[in-house]
């Protein structure tokens, strides 16, 4: 850990650790920042950024370690103790009311008052006076938040962690769904706030804005500081090396050598609000393609559009033969090439966690379970059975509740549920987060089994191993377009981690700018 | 990096325009509701024999109160994103205390009327209690607490009876200038400049007076804002730091206290007591009817007391046309019913304009 200056430091963590069950997202961490500086903190998905900034803001509690900020012992009970002892975190999910007005939302938590009640002029005032000084005084305090744009939402969210006066700011990727014009706002912002001795930690996957912004970078992996550096000392490539530095391991199963196959599914200038930016993608039968790229480019929007999830995309998605773009889940899956969606919180969105396993595994495709309009217990509990058999799921009894299963069991039930349907198309959304090793291989092999059988298989995975152990090519997506597509032996951590922070091998980075919806 | 993107200045004079639009905009539930009232409103007094007298709107006024009070009072829960189905028993409970309580002289009847108040707040702050401590949701919390109560109002008032001073009756349900006279204050109102406040009706002066000094401060404090809060995002609202619990037992305290008001006025305008469980389940039911009418969404986060008043107004305004029109009394639920769910369909237009309909289930 390298020492900031000689003072005592803003603030500082010592042998810090966090465990969520049995998973380290913290590992003895040290880390120090100062006052007057911008500090950034890299690190893949899972590094334990996220992690760390709970932690110094009083959202988590640490398992081990001490926190001290400006030189006293710190414990923070939560948020609003944090916020009291002025560290202040604009999060990534937005803490906003969406039926409050601009000016409410902004004084929340301790609105200006006179005689005890709320005092609305000084309310305004005070909304007017924070947006501006972040140069959004266009905004109208008295508009509802819930009718503004993503990126003047956000612009809110800094002006409310503004109007606590911080010492210490932290933003967490806080300029992920900014305008262009936005992100230049919050430069200068963060200029004029160190300039008057804030401290400031700075998340970002945006290399360039780590770039203009930061004078020291510390890289996370694996829950573990790595190492902290002042800004120039380290190239982008070794910036990359830092980030990865772990070697592969042989978990996945043997890809086919073949030529590529003709596409079943193509996707032209797709578009969709501002999370999706013209992505033209195809993807042929018995072929396994990744969708990789740092979280919120836009890969979970693409797989909700093939789903018909979405409404008002753009752009052309052809499937089979017919160019149609599924009207809603149920036209997808009972299409002439049906479509499945593993999705990506399997418990609100893939199980019905109080029902049985045979009531969950049956429930996408209890048409064809009937017989004379009545559901056929027969067929039920054959298809059942086989269901488990094929993906091994670990259950004393079909007939209990899908609740009481393990993670890596649950999502075996999702994805066998949307076999069942027998799909040509299948969409991965995220599917083995949060579930252990060893089911993770079993999906592995499975998918490309499927994909062997002849299944188009579209996979997007937050973590990097996986899609180039698994897949046939890789899509990296950034701001809502694919940057770079992989294929072979291309297909190297190297190069999607350089392709996710747009860095590539050609040129400097230029950000493509998200459209403002 | 930082080339120059000046920040578009605020322009004051076109500001204040643009607040107005957006002020309209954004309380377009509530002046749909005010429209639809007015509509109705009109239609009855014009086919009414004695349309626009005074005696008529003092009639019409006696009629809303209560239900305006419920309707007030389950609106606080609603915009917590919660139900309280205990409102019309509360109401009903503070009514047959007061049959028990209101007479005798100045100080017995002032010391009744403050008791009165008190248990309706009390009944809500154990309802907030429940529901915060008991961690229980408010739809079935206050069902049973409702339960309660209506036992406690059956202990007190077995058989419908009891008094409560008749002059204090007789001024509550009159106008102005007759509720000064009745007390000895007739000279109050010869003065010119006071003799159009004479005609206004006690009830919606009331009404008027509950809000401006019970709700709008109320809303003003962190604990009202907080409730709004938690029905639009209760977990920003906790990551913010608000005063959850507190708010929470606040806003049921409030709507306790809203409900004992309405049976405050009920007892005082039959001046006896009656516990009447169908009568405690109608006005419940027409709360939430009214609450939704008003543009409060049953989703919390937005509306108002104010909407919830004009929504109790229209229908009661409905049932005052089906007396005159003289509809058969049969047909009276199909068209309540009929009304309420168009006023209701207006409210879900704004679905329409999901772009991700996975939105519409959270």
């Amino acid at each position: 850990m390298t020492p900031v200056g000689n003072e005592t430091p803003f603030l500082a963590l010592e042998n810090v650790s966090k465990r969520y069950g049995g998973v380290h997202a913290l590992r003895n961490v040290d880390f120090a920042c100062g006052r007057g500086s911008i500090h950034a903190i890299l690190g893949e998905n899972g590094a334990g950024k996220s992690t760390l900034i709970k932690i110094v803001s009083g959202v988590v509690r640490p398992d081990e370690g001490v926190m001290s900020f400006e030189g006293a012992p710190v414990a923070f009970a939560n948020p609003a103790a944090a916020n009291g002892a002025g560290i202040v975190c604009v999060f990534q999910e937005l803490s906003l009311m969406p039926d409050l007005s601009v000016a409410e939302n902004i004084t929340l938590s301790a609105p200006p008052r006179r005689f005890g009640l709320i005092d609305r002029g000084a309310q305004h005032r005070r909304a007017e006076e924070l947006l501006s000084r972040i140069g959004c005084g266009d905004v109208n305090p008295m508009q509802r938040v819930r009718d503004l744009s993503l990126s003047r939402r956000q612009m809110v969210e800094i002006a409310k962690a503004l109007h606590r006066d911080p010492r210490l700011l932290i933003l967490d990727e806080a300029t992920s769904a900014l305008t262009a014009a936005d992100v230049d706002r919050v430069y200068r912002m963060l200029f004029d706030l160190k300039a008057q001795g804030l401290g400031i930690l700075y998340i970002s996957h945006r290399m360039h804005e780590i770039d203009a912004l930061a004078e020291r970078c510390s890289v996370f992996r694996n829950g573990r500081h790595i190492e902290t550096f002042a800004k120039g000392t380290r190239s982008p490539d070794e910036i990359v090396e830092l980030m990865i530095g772990r070697e592969l391991e042989s978990q996945f199963p043997q890809k086919p050598m073949r030529e590529r196959p003709k596409p079943i599914l193509a996707v032209r200038d797709l578009a969709w609000e501002s999370r999706l930016a013209g992505v033209s993608l195809e993807a042929g039968s018995g072929e396994i393609v990744g969708l990789g790229g740092l979280d919120g480019q836009g890969q979970k929007e693409l797989l909700l559009a093939l789903f018909g999830v979405l409404r008002g995309v753009k752009g052309e998605i052809r499937v089979g033969d017919t160019v149609q773009k599924p009207a809603s889940p149920r036209k997808a899956r009972d299409g002439k090439v049906p479509i499945a969606l593993i999705p990506e919180d399997r418990k609100s969105e893939g199980l019905i966690l109080p029902m049985s396993i045979e009531d969950n595994l049956v429930i996408a495709s209890l048409p064809r379970m009937t017989r004379a309009g009545l559901l056929d217990p027969v067929r039920v509990s054959a298809c059942v059975k086989a269901a488990i058999a094929q993906l091994g799921i670990k259950a004393e009894s079909a007939d209990q509740a899908v609740s009481t299963l393990s993670g890596g069991n649950q999502q075996k039930v999702v994805i066998a549920k949307w076999l069942m349907t027998r799909p040509e198309i299948i969409l991965l959304n995220d599917p083995t987060r949060g579930i252990d090793v060893g089911t993770k291989q079993e999906i592995y092999r499975l998918l490309r089994r499927l994909a062997d059988e002849g299944a188009c298989i579209l996979f997007y995975s937050t973590d990097y191993e996986e899609l180039i152990g698994c897949c046939d090519r890789v899509a990296v997506m950034y701001a809502g377009r694919i940057v770079r597509e992989l294929e072979g032996e291309a297909i190297t951590e190297r190069n999607i981690v350089s392709s996710a922070l747009n860095i590539g091998t050609s040129g400097p980075a230029r950000r493509t700018e998200p459209l403002d919806g | 990096m930082a080339d120059a993107v000046a920040a578009p200045a605020a322009r004051p004079g076109r500001r204040a325009g643009a607040n107005w639009g957006l002020r309209i905009r954004q309380r377009l539930d509530l002046l749909a509701a005010v429209a639809l009232f007015a509509a109705l409103y009109l239609v009855y007094q014009l086919n009414h024999p004695k349309g626009f007298t005074s005696q008529i709107f003092i009639q019409n006024a006696n009629e809303a109160f209560a239900l305006a009070l419920v309707a007030m009072a389950q609106t606080v829960p609603v915009l917590m994103a919660g139900l309280d189905l205990s409102v019309g028993a509360i109401m009903n409970l503070v009514w047959c205390i007061e049959s028990h309580i209101v007479r005798g002289g100045p100080a017995d009847i002032a010391l009744g009327l403050v008791v009165c108040v008190l248990a309706g707040a009390a009944c809500g702050f154990a309802n907030g209690c429940v529901v915060v401590y008991g961690r229980i949701q408010p739809i079935i919390a206050t069902l049973a607490t409702g339960a309660i109560y209506i036992g406690m109002a059956l202990f007190l008032r077995p058989t419908p009876g009891g008094k409560v001073d008749e002059d204090l009756s007789w001024a509550m349900a009159s106008d102005i200038g007759e509720a000064a006279a009745t007390f000895g204050f007739e000279e109050a109102f010869e003065t010119t400049w006071l003799r159009p406040i004479a005609v206004l009706p006690v009830p919606l002066v009331l009404l008027a007076l509950i809000v401006l000094l019970v709700w709008i401060p109320f809303n003003r404090t962190i604990t009202g804002r907080t409730v709004y809060a938690i029905g639009s995002s209760e977990g920003a609202a906790y990551m913010s730091g608000l005063p959850l619990d507190r708010a929470k037992l606040a806003a049921f305290t409030v709507a306790g206290l809203f409900a004992g008001l309405g049976g405050l006025f009920l007892a005082l305008q039959t001046s006896s007591g009656n516990a009447d469980l169908p009568q405690a389940g109608a006005y419940t039911l027409n709360s939430i009817a009214a609450v939704v009418i008003g543009g409060t969404s049953l989703l919390g986060g937005s509306g108002s007391v104010v909407g919830s008043i004009v929504g109790a107004f229209v229908l009661r305004t409905i049932s005052f046309n089906f007396r005159i029109f003289d509809v058969d009394p049969l047909l009276q639920p199909l068209f309540e019913g009929l009304v309420l769910l168009v006023a209701v369909s207006l409210s879900g237009l704004s679905m329409l304009r999901l772009s991700n309909r996975l939105e519409v289930f959270r």
